[in-house]
């Protein structure tokens, strides 16, 4: 059993952070020069927490596994990021945006991390605009901001459709920077494979070289993990081919905490599934849920007709359509939260009434002929023009004149390393950032504010935090490479690659990986039940027996070899898998991104248990490699200043 | 629709490494499915070469959807293929004729040296960047966001430079290699904009030094970068940069 | 100074400043051959006050120079750009819907007017300089009767003609692209402007080169 000690400041939720930082220990600028800090992944939380700490004079080694830092996943964010500025005068504050974020989150998440969360929110938005970061603008010349997600201020800056690009070029820019003046060492294309413990402490990490195929060996003070979410898992999501979760469970295997894996988040629109084949989902920006109206065919004969394409979507008339977010919904109708969204979704198409023609039918209409007729072609132009261009570039389908088809995808996982305060892991010196970690987000994240948090954790909380352990480590000197905990980890790599390039099997990774998904949609997807959870693990478990059997990874380990890059992270995918239904099976409740049906109110509402579940489930590594167990750890929720609420969207709050 | 299929030819660059000579390999592809993008077609050739015990082409991608900028392929002698305002993984099979022959060729460019098949190594415009593509400020100590206004057409503007991905496609369509419209971007983006005036002068220099120093070449206004651009970025940015930099040079 | 001629825009530079040095001369050129269409007092008047006025003596080296840098430059460049093209050619390019056929073919267009240029000064600027030029009595100012030179030579021989024909379609295609790119690379352009300068380069061009292409066959066919 590990001690789970969140190690939460004295202090009203108002002075926390400001007693933190006021009480914390510091490293003195000529000791900062000794220290060696590794920093996996370069998406907004790595890129921000690496240049932040080599602006502060300790050296920077940086590893991601793309060929430029620049393309890390961040990049694909488009919609915007939170901040409590109040510049609309609309009655925002710190309060209130900690406020919306763990309601939000189903009170699963840590009340003074959130709290600290808000209060450096407005900093963010000052650092990135000094970068040169072009949000949008009124005409007077001041910063614009848009409500999102349903929240009762504007508080979202955004830069068009591509705000995760723009606030990352400004963070990759200044890594650039920090890489030129010889503080930051970076390595691109290049993969953590394993973790380094030495006496109790992450003390460095060991990579392959994704072009030479070459394991390294590299040392650092301390180790940050900023590797992102672990949605590919899913195999279909909307995140990158490459995003993938290694890093972090090679850290929990080696005694770090996963916390809440079952939480993950399902955005409502994006492009169906359209065969076999695909690769990944693309997203739609939420913001089309304001003027499309959500609909499938009330009849299942309707459906039918349409999937086979002897009917077309504009035959049916308007009575035969069921508009079911407004039908359900009334008083949020097509603008409900996304779990709620992506759960009636899932319901209208479980009933036979899905519309797309893909394997399991899965798909339903976002219709905007009411919006042309109501606002004209133009204003729905000026709004949406370029995302309906993108959606016609990849459907062939022209949104002006035939609806939308959109369904749920995995977006964003909430579940993560565990993490205390100071945002270390239970292994001392592992700090974990951004997505890697638990996160602020409870059991449900708000839009626009993942990237709120990357920044946050990289540029205003770790670069302090992760201080005050290091204070203490300046009189370690740079540990041997040949040191024998190196050795061993190495030698694990070695053995693990050797072991996958023997197998030699029948199928390729994605076969494999494609099955997992398909377990992991139906039943750790939108709604889960015990049953179905149970039913999941089994079959997980023989999959990867049969992954472990028959998998073929061709070629040679020296050099480029993308299957085995796959071949790596699918094996780790696999013990994630079943950990995530095992968290899922264990937390009996509705909550967030989790809706466990045998947990509904009688209007099929979630059922939240707070006197059962208002808890962290921290899960400890007790297996051996071969046989994987889990120990659960439970950090209780303490809301010393916050009240406690239900969500409910059948009427207006 | 969503089930149309099509047999296809493919002519795809192998080459094993940077020293190897490299050569066109042709192979059938039954059955794509017109819905199919290029790199989901690509993925099944490679699938297919898997199951046949043969190497699977190598190249590079991550989001797929038009950001990151890691896909690079040129496809029937056009960057990121036949369609304009796309990367690879944003082209779809339904552009393509059942029968057709695609050829495959990884970027060309003395800068872009070949790391295999179709996968090249891109790092001089990271070096480019490091050189002085940034704002130099350290974190913290920002004035407040709205203390400088910046009129809504700068801030716009500023945008249409900003949204360069990084891919390459300028260098790889034109005829000099030139990484012109690349740094005409970041110069511009920083440049229009009030927080990036302050050392604007010494950023270009800087910029274009490395430019110079990395192998590209230079640039003779034809323009194929901007129609091959995936983010329409206009050649009016190389203008921009050639005034910022005679500017920086030729004004006291 | 030298590092900014040595980079890539400072060469490019030194291609505009002495190209847009070069299209003033061909426009004045061109207005003073446009006066043999009128006659052989006009034109003689004009090319003896071109070869005596002070200024034009001063440009003239001037001149020699804005040619050379261009030439010269043109070639570093081309031979420079060809090899940061890499070692290996794309297989397959399409460039029609890219760039315009005369923006990639720059420097052959400019090959072609070399040549050209190289006749054009043996005929006309070698005479005129060293003898052979017969000479005329001009309201009482005696003179060159260049244009006797000029219109002998293009009765003479129609190859003669043709070159000059193709010496001014070269101009004309060339001007096409370096008008509106030599104050590109000024800086001097954007969206709208590239407009105004292609437009005005295209109309330029036309003239020159029906106003150079047009004497020759005029000399020939109607004369």
């Amino acid at each position: 059993m590990i001690k789970l000690d969140a190690k939460i400041p004295q202090g009203r939720l108002k002075e926390k952070w400001t007693n933190y930082k006021e009480n914390q220990a510091l490293v003195s600028p000529a000791n900062k020069r000794k220290l060696d800090i590794i920093v996996v992944g370069t998406g907004l939380a790595g890129a921000s927490a690496a240049a932040t700490l080599a602006e502060l004079g300790f050296n920077v080694k940086v590893f991601c596994y793309q060929d430029s830092p620049r393309r890390a996943h961040s990049v694909a964010a488009q919609g915007g990021i939170n901040a409590a500025k109040n510049y609309q005068n609309d009655g925002d504050s710190v309060w209130r945006l900690y406020y919306d974020t763990i309601k939000g989150g189903d009170y699963r998440s840590r009340e003074a991390n959130v709290y600290r969360l808000a209060e450096v929110s407005s900093n963010i938005i000052d650092q990135a605009v000094a970068q040169g970061v072009p949000f949008a603008r009124e005409y007077g010349g001041l910063l614009a901001n848009r409500s999102f997600g349903g929240v009762l201020v504007s508080r979202t800056f955004y830069a068009r459709g591509q705000t995760g690009q723009q606030l990352l070029l400004g963070a990759y820019q200044a890594l650039m920077r920090q890489v030129n003046l010889g503080k930051i060492k970076l390595y691109p294309r290049t993969e953590m494979m394993n973790i380094v413990i030495i006496d109790g402490r992450a003390r460095g990490i060991i990579t392959r070289n994704l072009i030479t195929g070459e394991i390294q060996r590299h040392f650092g003070h301390a180790v940050v993990l900023a590797t992102g979410g672990y949605g590919n898992v899913y195999y279909l999501s909307t995140n990158a081919m490459g995003s993938n979760v290694s890093a972090a469970w090679k850290a929990h295997k080696k005694g770090a905490a996963f916390a809440n894996p079952a939480f993950v988040q399902i955005h409502p629109t994006a492009i169906p599934q359209h065969g076999e084949y695909q690769s990944k989902l693309t997203l739609m920006s939420e913001s089309l849920r304001n003027d499309g109206r959500v609909w499938v065919p009330k009849k299942v004969e309707d459906a039918k007709a349409i999937r086979e394409g002897r009917k077309r979507p504009e035959d049916i008339p308007d009575e035969d359509r069921d508009f079911y977010l407004e039908r359900m919904y009334p008083a949020y109708g097509n603008l409900v939260p996304r779990d709620v969204a992506a759960r009636a979704a899932k319901k209208v198409c479980d009933e036979g009434r899905g519309i797309e023609n893909n394997p399991t039918h899965e798909g339903v209409f976002l219709d905007f002929k009411y919006a042309i007729e109501r606002l004209g072609r133009k204003v729905i132009e000026e709004r949406y023009g370029n995302l309906f261009e993108m959606y016609e570039k990849i459907t062939g389908d022209n949104p002006y004149e035939t609806p939308m088809k959109i369904y749920p995808a995995v977006h964003y996982t909430m579940g993560g390393l565990w993490v205390d305060y100071e945002l270390m892991s239970t292994i001392p010196g592992l700090f974990v950032i951004g997505e890697a970690n638990f996160s602020d987000h409870g059991a449900n994240r708000l839009g626009a504010s993942a990237l709120m948090q990357g920044l946050a954790d990289g540029y205003f909380i770790l670069p302090y935090t992760i201080q005050n352990y290091l204070a203490d480590q300046i009189t370690v000197k740079p540990i041997e490479l040949s040191h024998p905990e190196f050795e061993k980890a190495e030698k694990e790599v070695r053995d693990h690659i050797k072991h996958l390039m023997s197998i030699n099997g029948k199928y390729s990774v994605d076969h494999f990986h494609r099955q997992l998904g398909r377990i992991m949609w139906n039943k750790v997807g939108i709604v889960r039940n015990a049953q179905g959870l149970k039913e999941a693990i089994d079959e997980i478990r023989a999959l990867r027996e049969e992954f472990w059997k028959n998998v073929r990874v061709p070629g040679t380990a020296d050099g480029i070899n993308v299957e085995l890059e796959k071949a790596n992270r699918v094996a780790d995918f696999f013990e994630l898998a079943e950990l995530m239904a095992i968290d899922a099976l264990h937390r009996e409740e509705s909550c967030g991104g989790h809706f466990r049906e045998e947990y509904q109110t009688e209007e099929g509402e979630p059922l939240r248990r707070d006197d059962l579940f208002m808890y962290v489930a921290a899960w400890e590594y007790k297996g051996d490699g071969q046989k994987h167990e889990w120990e659960l750890n439970k950090e209780p929720l303490v809301y010393e200043e916050t009240p406690i609420k239900v969500r409910n969207y059948k009427v207006a709050k | 629709m969503a089930n149309k299929t099509i047999n296809i030819k493919l002519r795809v660059w192998r080459q094993n490494g940077p020293h190897d000579k490299g050569h066109f390999e042709e192979y059938e592809l039954n059955n794509v499915p017109t819905a199919a993008s290029f790199l989901e077609m690509m993925d099944l050739l490679n699938e297919k070469l898997i199951s046949e015990g043969k190497e699977p082409v190598a190249f590079d991608h991550d989001c797929r959807e038009g950001i990151c900028g890691a896909c690079s392929m040129y496809i029937n002698g056009r960057a990121h293929g036949p369609a304009t305002g796309v990367t690879t993984c944003q082209l779809h099979m339904r552009l393509f004729k059942d029968g057709e022959t695609i050829t495959v060729e990884p970027w060309r460019a003395k800068a872009f040296p070949v790391i295999k098949d179709l996968m090249v190594d891109r790092s001089a415009l990271d070096e480019i960047i490091k050189a002085g593509g940034y704002i130099s400020v350290n974190t913290g100590g920002a004035p407040d966001a709205n203390t400088i206004p910046i009129p809504k057409d700068v801030a716009s503007r500023a945008f249409d430079a900003a949204n360069c991905i990084g891919c390459g496609a300028c260098v790889a369509t034109c005829k000099n290699s030139s990484a012109m419209l690349f740094v005409a971007a970041k110069v511009s983006h920083l440049a229009l904009l009030p927080q990036g005036q302050v050392e604007a002068k010494e950023r270009v220099k800087k910029m274009i030094a490395k430019m110079d120093e990395l192998g590209f070449g230079s640039c003779t206004n034809t323009g194929a970068c901007e129609v091959e651009c995936p983010k329409g970025i206009s050649i009016a940015f190389i203008a921009k940069l050639n005034r910022e930099y005679l500017n920086a040079n030729l004004m006291p | 100074m030298a590092g900014f001629l040595n980079s890539s825009i400072g060469k490019k530079f030194l291609m505009s400043i002495s190209g847009l040095f070069l299209i003033l001369f061909v426009g004045l050129h061109a207005t003073l051959n446009s006066l043999l269409l009128i006659g052989p007092d006009t034109y003689n008047i004009a090319a003896h006050f071109m070869a005596t006025n002070v200024f034009i003596k001063i440009m003239e080296p001037i001149l020699a120079l804005g040619f050379i840098v261009h030439i010269i430059y043109a070639f570093i460049l081309e031979i420079s750009n060809y090899y940061k093209r890499g070692p290996v050619r794309y297989a397959m390019t399409v460039r029609r819907h890219q760039s315009t056929w005369s923006s990639r073919n720059m420097i052959w267009l400019g090959i072609i007017i070399f040549v050209f240029l190289a006749v054009h000064l043996a005929n006309f600027f070698w005479k005129v300089k060293f003898g052979g030029v017969p000479e005329t009595t001009v309201n009482g100012v005696k003179m060159h009767d260049t244009y006797t030179l000029v219109v002998s030579l293009f009765q003479a021989n129609i190859w003669i003609d043709l070159l000059y024909v193709l010496g001014a379609i070269a101009l004309g295609f060339h001007l096409h692209h370096a008008f509106w790119s030599a104050f590109q690379t000024l800086g001097w352009s954007n969206e709208k402007w590239r407009k105004i300068w292609t437009t005005l380069g295209d109309i330029y061009a036309v003239i020159i080169a029906f106003t150079f292409g047009i004497i020759p066959l005029y000399f020939y066919f109607v004369k």
